[in-house]
């Protein structure tokens, strides 16, 4: 049998048996990286010593009946935006080249606590700014059912790789849509959390008040047991939620019967949406009423500004935690310049990518003495009526369902030299970033080229556990889940 | 909203961005087409409203200010484009 069909839950029922070893899971995985990977393009680095030896402590582990957790041995990857202690971390950007982190990320720590190999790091958009991966340094990644095809982004090399089988789980961020638009275009499962859920400490940082860190699986039950490992407090993120997270498995196949599903009508009335991704959106929202659900509709007035806010609110914080790349104590230093004025200017020309720049310029344009009030300040105050359209939906509704993204996956180099026309890839995941509410991306059908679709579910704050159990009762009655990407051979 | 060329410069000094002549020319473009995206913003009468500058809301939990240990020297350097013994290195401050 070829483990890599497994999900993580499935696998970790495998090695728990004995029936697999943890070393076996990491050769299948490694040996679909070298036979794919080469078109996929999802890896920047394999760490295959490294992930060898931790699946080999793993067998040791479950040999002698002392697993570390419940999905010991289940190997995963890693966004490259994640500090590894000893291991390459890039942010996909040209200005990290050959930067070797002195410690790990919190979430770093937690997976290798619970005895999980980590395959490698995973290509991204420079600093997770983009939808399509076109934006890393280093090569844009592919979407595993169709070569052509952009797996969307930022995090999408953590979706090509889980998608095209090569890891069976991954870890992404996610700050405007960055692990649901890649999970829905891709063809699996990924989940935001609420803001404060999951430590950002040792994760290299892109818009501090939006960035969070989640799960990126082929199955909604994996989600949930890879969140239980990432949501522990974490004293040295001060916006880590010190309650201890509840049991994400617990109440997962309680199924929908008597809960209240929002319909934003502006999330459907949008301009540009396929007509292929909201027919097959409105099957799964039948398929949830049929299940016992009632669906009502609800209104979000203020959707239609959630992206002129995100691309003021992000840049520029952007623009701010970037400061720090300056050629001075790691990374890129571009040399030969007269004075360190120009030593700046200079590395930062080099070692960003136009994305990057952009957003630092528009960033700190909106942050400059005179623009201040017009539009970041306008655009915080606006954050405010998003955030408000979703706690008076909240008081109606246990979860609002809507597409994840208006169409399934584009070709590469469609929309990379437009900016604006990229951005609204994001229009329905930014709005729950700015509200800081959970928000989940699961396959929800295919369109007639084959491509698949996502269905995004948001949630009240620290709701995670009824996103998944809406997701759970979808995915329990369909087989999108389960097929496999058809762009790259078996 | 159009930037002039004078304009892009200035903010890529503030952002200690060298850009190219090119690149200048572009992000007058394509800055001043975002903008005027964003300017629909300026449509909704916000005086009342109160900027939400986080989205967690609650005031951030306290922790004791306890002395941890840190990096070594060298390990703290490992990552040093140039340094002199244990120092980062870098050109002239002052010319």
């Amino acid at each position: 049998m070829d483990p890599t069909t497994l999900s993580m839950l499935e696998l970790a029922s495998a090695l728990e048996a004995r029936s697999l070893s943890s070393v076996e899971a990491v050769r299948a995985s490694l040996d679909r990286v070298e036979r794919l990977d080469g078109r996929v393009k999802a890896f920047l680095h394999v760490d295959r010593p490294g992930a060898l030896a931790q699946a080999e402590a793993s067998d040791r582990r479950r040999a002698s009946g002392t697993p570390a957790g419940p999905l010991d041995g289940v190997p995963v990857g890693l966004k490259d935006l994640f500090l590894t202690e000893g291991l390459p971390t890039t942010a996909g950007s040209r200005i990290l080249e050959g930067f070797i982190a002195p410690y790990d990320a919190t979430v770093v720590k937690l997976l290798k606590a619970a005895g999980l190999p980590l395959l490698g790091k995973l290509n991204m958009d420079e600093f997770a700014m983009g939808s399509s991966t076109e934006n890393s340094g280093y090569f844009p990644t592919r979407n595993p059912w169709n070569l052509d095809l952009s797996p969307g982004g930022s995090s999408g090399g953590s979706a090509a790789a889980v998608a095209a089988r090569m890891a069976f789980g991954a870890l992404g961020t996610d700050t405007g849509g960055s692990i649901r638009q890649p999970a829905a275009l891709t063809g699996i499962v990924g989940l935001k959390p609420t803001y404060g859920r999951v430590s950002r400490f040792g994760v290299v940082a892109f818009a501090s008040s939006l960035d969070q860190v989640g799960p990126m699986t082929r199955t909604v039950a994996d989600c949930a047991a890879l969140l239980q490992i990432l949501a522990v407090p974490d004293p040295r993120d001060s916006t880590s939620n010190p309650e201890v997270a509840p049991d994400y498995r617990a109440e997962l196949e309680g199924g929908v019967r008597g809960m209240k599903l929002g319909l934003p009508r502006e999330y459907f009335e949008l301009p540009g949406m396929d007509p292929e991704v909201r027919a097959a959106v409105e099957a799964a929202t039948s398929a949830l009423q049929k299940q016992g659900a009632s669906l009502v509709p609800v209104s979000l007035p203020h959707t239609r500004y959630a992206l002129a806010t995100y691309y003021l609110i992000a840049p520029a914080e952007a623009s701010s935690n970037l400061a720090r790349y300056d050629g001075v104590r790691y990374g890129l230093r571009a040399f030969g310049a007269k004075n360190l004025l120009q030593m700046y200017g200079q590395t930062r020309d080099q070692g960003f990518g136009l994305e990057v720049k952009r957003r630092i310029m528009l960033g700190t344009y909106a942050l400059s003495a005179g623009y201040y009030d017009a539009y970041y300040l306008k655009a915080q105050k606006v954050r405010t009526l998003i955030k408000r359209d979703f706690e008076e939906a909240f008081a109606s509704v246990d979860a609002v369902l809507s597409p994840t993204s208006p169409t399934a996956a584009f070709r590469i180099g469609e929309k990379v030299s437009d900016p604006l026309a990229m951005y609204l890839n994001d229009v329905f995941t930014l709005p729950c970033n700015l509200a800081g509410l959970p928000g989940m991306s699961l396959p929800c059908g295919f369109t007639r080229a084959g491509l698949p679709i996502g269905l995004q579910i948001l949630g009240r704050p620290w709701d995670e556990a009824r996103v998944l159990r809406i997701g759970r009762a979808f995915e329990r009655e369909h087989d999108f889940h389960r097929r496999a990407p058809t762009g790259v051979g078996g | 909203m159009s930037l002039t060329l004078d304009e892009v410069r200035h903010v890529a000094n503030l952002a200690r961005l060298s850009l190219s002549p090119e690149e200048e020319a572009l992000m007058q473009t394509q800055l001043s087409a975002i903008l005027d995206a964003m300017a629909e913003l300026s449509r909704l009468d916000t005086a009342q409203v109160e900027p939400t500058s986080h989205a967690a809301g609650e005031v951030p939990p306290w922790r004791p200010d306890a002395v941890q240990p840190s990096f070594s020297p060298e390990k703290a350097l490992g990552n040093a484009p140039a340094k002199v013994g244990t120092s980062f290195a870098v050109p002239k401050i002052l010319d």
